[in-house]
């Protein structure tokens, strides 16, 4: 603080309102520039990486586009291919399930788990811990974890084979057409759910509690409770959650790249994966720019939906 | 859910004592189970991280029957762990301090200066943390070969503080308009310029909000995939999630090294979580991110 060092002035007192005016004035031109300045590395940085590329992409998405030659103007080509490529649709239905299955399972179990932790007396903090745990763990760490536990020559297959059960021994749960995808979202949900608990424990131990007091007399039981107290009492946080999830049910890349390479034959492909490959392997950079801006649109309405939505509980506030 | 249904059957009769007290006893089976399913698995990388391979054939999921510690500097050594953890402890601090310089001026701006458009730009803001990164992922890419930043950590780095950006910026922002204007005033009238009182009196008066940005942003940093993968493959600049990722693929039967690089990898996030717990939770549920 070199400023206040020189001078006992640091406790200013407030000086009088006329005397300031002008002086407020001719700081106001220059204290636009200076708010640019500070403005200034996050908005470079954003161009360079996200806004620049980010803008590009509607024109290379337009273009035949190999990533370095320069390209040629296709029109509306990369979309007609789009719309007849199987890869993509089959793609995109595992996303859906993804989302479906995310906005359900992780769901009801966080929000179950929350209500209990936020009615028992004792432990709550330790379980919470507990829960979170898997959240802080690297997608990389987890995968591993998994594919030991489920593999057909160890983990929990080879545990029962101990016991003369060998109904696991021949359950390719990665390696199955039928079941690698359900796979992938189980490890996925194991690790991600807990997150969900923290968020909806704050937001239940933030609701009124005499609202739950007051049911009680009335006779309502905990289903009651949960129904009819707890979860409008958190509305504003679960409609935050079914964004959220919904948005990453369209990004999510880590446990499929790791865990099957959205294999086997597509079984489990997303399109993260599918924009990389066709980007970076097959090098057909702009129709990967396509396809990430149609999955990008998707995104862009989920988001529309959710504003009306929040926009609609406010008011019905 | 039928177990939370009927939890409390008869416990209307009288309503708030035998509540709480008949209730518990389920909610802590159903809890209990619930901690064991979350810290089975994790307890079951601590179990084989300590196993020879060929004890893992014999024991698949107990406790190790003697305990190996080699697997630790065999694993550290085999799966170049060393390099990846110095290559992502830089990109962990290139990317907080980073995002800290960018966000902490940002939301300075947007809590007290001038700002020209400042809806415009909390909405682009918000856009920006909400739209899929593959929006800008495949021409960054190519961008990024052409400058020669691919393979290298800086070009990471400033990807990470791209992305962590426009978050950190609406968060820092909300802690800086609870802090009285009266401060920013007096330095101003003490002569200080306004990065002056930015930085040395207003900034850091919101440090609780820094170290949010800084477990959120760090933890995002050293976990994150799909950047990583796609922007790096030369060994030597691979940060530790994809040189673990390139151990598991190259020695798929050395299950216990694999898991005992797991458990490097994993405990200085655990120890940093032990040591901060109650920011970590607030700090990960207000910036929420997922791979």
């Amino acid at each position: 603080m070199a400023s206040t060092d020189a001078t006992p002035r640091t406790v200013a007192p407030a000086p009088s309102a006329p005397g300031r005016r002008p002086a407020r004035r001719s700081r106001r031109r220059g204290s636009r520039a200076v708010a640019i300045a500070f403005l200034l590395p996050a908005l470079a940085v954003n161009l360079l990486v996200i806004g620049g590329p980010g803008a590009s992409s509607f024109f290379y998405a337009l273009t035949d586009w190999d990533g370095f030659t320069t390209p040629s103007f296709t029109g509306l080509e990369n979309v007609t291919r789009l719309v007849a490529d199987s890869n993509f649709w089959n793609a995109i239905s595992h996303n859906a399930i993804y989302l479906l299955t995310f906005i359900t399972v992780p769901m009801a179990m966080g929000l179950g788990a929350a209500f209990m932790l936020s009615r028992i007396r004792r432990g709550t903090a330790p379980l919470r811990v507990i829960y979170f745990v898997p959240y802080l763990f690297a997608s990389v760490v987890t995968a591993q974890v998994w594919k030991n536990l489920l593999s057909p020559s160890s983990g929990i297959a080879s545990a029962l084979n101990k016991i003369g059960i060998t109904a696991l021994d021949d359950v390719f749960f990665f390696g199955d057409t039928r079941l690698a995808l359900f796979s992938v979202m189980a490890v996925d949900v194991w690790q991600f759910w807990g997150f969900l608990v923290v968020l909806f424990l704050a937001a239940m131990q933030g609701i009124d509690q005499s609202r739950f007091e007051a049911a009680r007399i009335d006779g309502a039981n905990a289903w009651h409770e949960f129904w009819h107290i707890a979860l409008p009492g958190i509305r504003p946080t679960l409609t935050f959650a079914f964004m959220i999830i919904s948005l990453w049910s369209l990004l999510t890349f880590n446990f499929v790249f790791v865990l099957t390479g959205g294999g086997p034959a597509g079984s489990s492909d997303v399109v993260a994966l599918l924009v990389n490959r066709v980007a970076f392997e097959q090098l057909q950079a702009g129709y990967a720019t396509a396809i990430a801006l149609a999955m990008s649109f998707l995104g862009a309405l989920l988001l529309v939906i959710f504003h009306f939505i929040r926009r609609g509980e406010e008011e019905g506030l | 859910m039928s177990a939370l249904a009927s939890t409390d059957r008869g416990t209307t009769a009288v309503p708030r004592a035998s509540g709480g007290l008949r209730r518990t006893p389920l909610s802590y089976t159903v809890l209990g189970l619930v901690a064991a399913y979350s810290l089975v698995p994790v307890l079951m990388l601590v179990f084989n991280s300590l196993k020879s391979d060929l004890e893992l054939g014999r024991n698949p999921l107990g406790p190790p029957q003697n305990p190996r510690l080699e697997n630790f500097t065999e694993a550290w050594v085999q799966g170049s762990l060393g390099r990846g953890m110095l290559n992502s402890a830089i990109i962990v601090l290139g990317t907080v301090v980073g995002v800290w310089i960018c966000a902490g001026l940002a939301a300075y701006a947007l809590a007290r200066l001038d700002v020209p458009f400042k809806g415009g730009i909390a909405t682009y803001l918000f856009l920006v943390i909400s739209l899929p990164v593959q929006i800008f992922l495949v021409p960054l890419f190519f961008l990024w070969s052409r400058l020669g930043l691919t393979d290298t950590l800086q070009g990471l780095i400033i990807i990470y503080v791209a992305i962590n950006t426009p978050f950190a910026t609406l968060l820092l922002r909300s802690f800086l308009v609870a802090i009285p204007k009266e401060i920013d005033e007096a330095a101003r009238i003490d002569g200080a310029n306004e990065l002056q009182t930015a930085v040395r009196v207003v900034l850091p008066l919101a440090r609780p909000g820094f170290l949010t940005v800084g477990i959120v942003v760090g933890l995002a940093a050293y976990n994150e995939l799909l950047f990583a993968v796609t922007f790096i493959s030369e060994p030597s600049t691979l940060p530790i999630a994809t040189a673990y990722l390139n151990f598991s693929q190259g020695f798929t039967q050395q299950y216990g090294l694999l898991n005992a690089a797991g458990v490097i990898m994993v405990v200085p996030v655990l120890v940093m979580f032990v040591l901060m717990q109650k920011k970590f939770i607030s700090g990960l549920a207000a910036g929420g991110v997922k791979g």
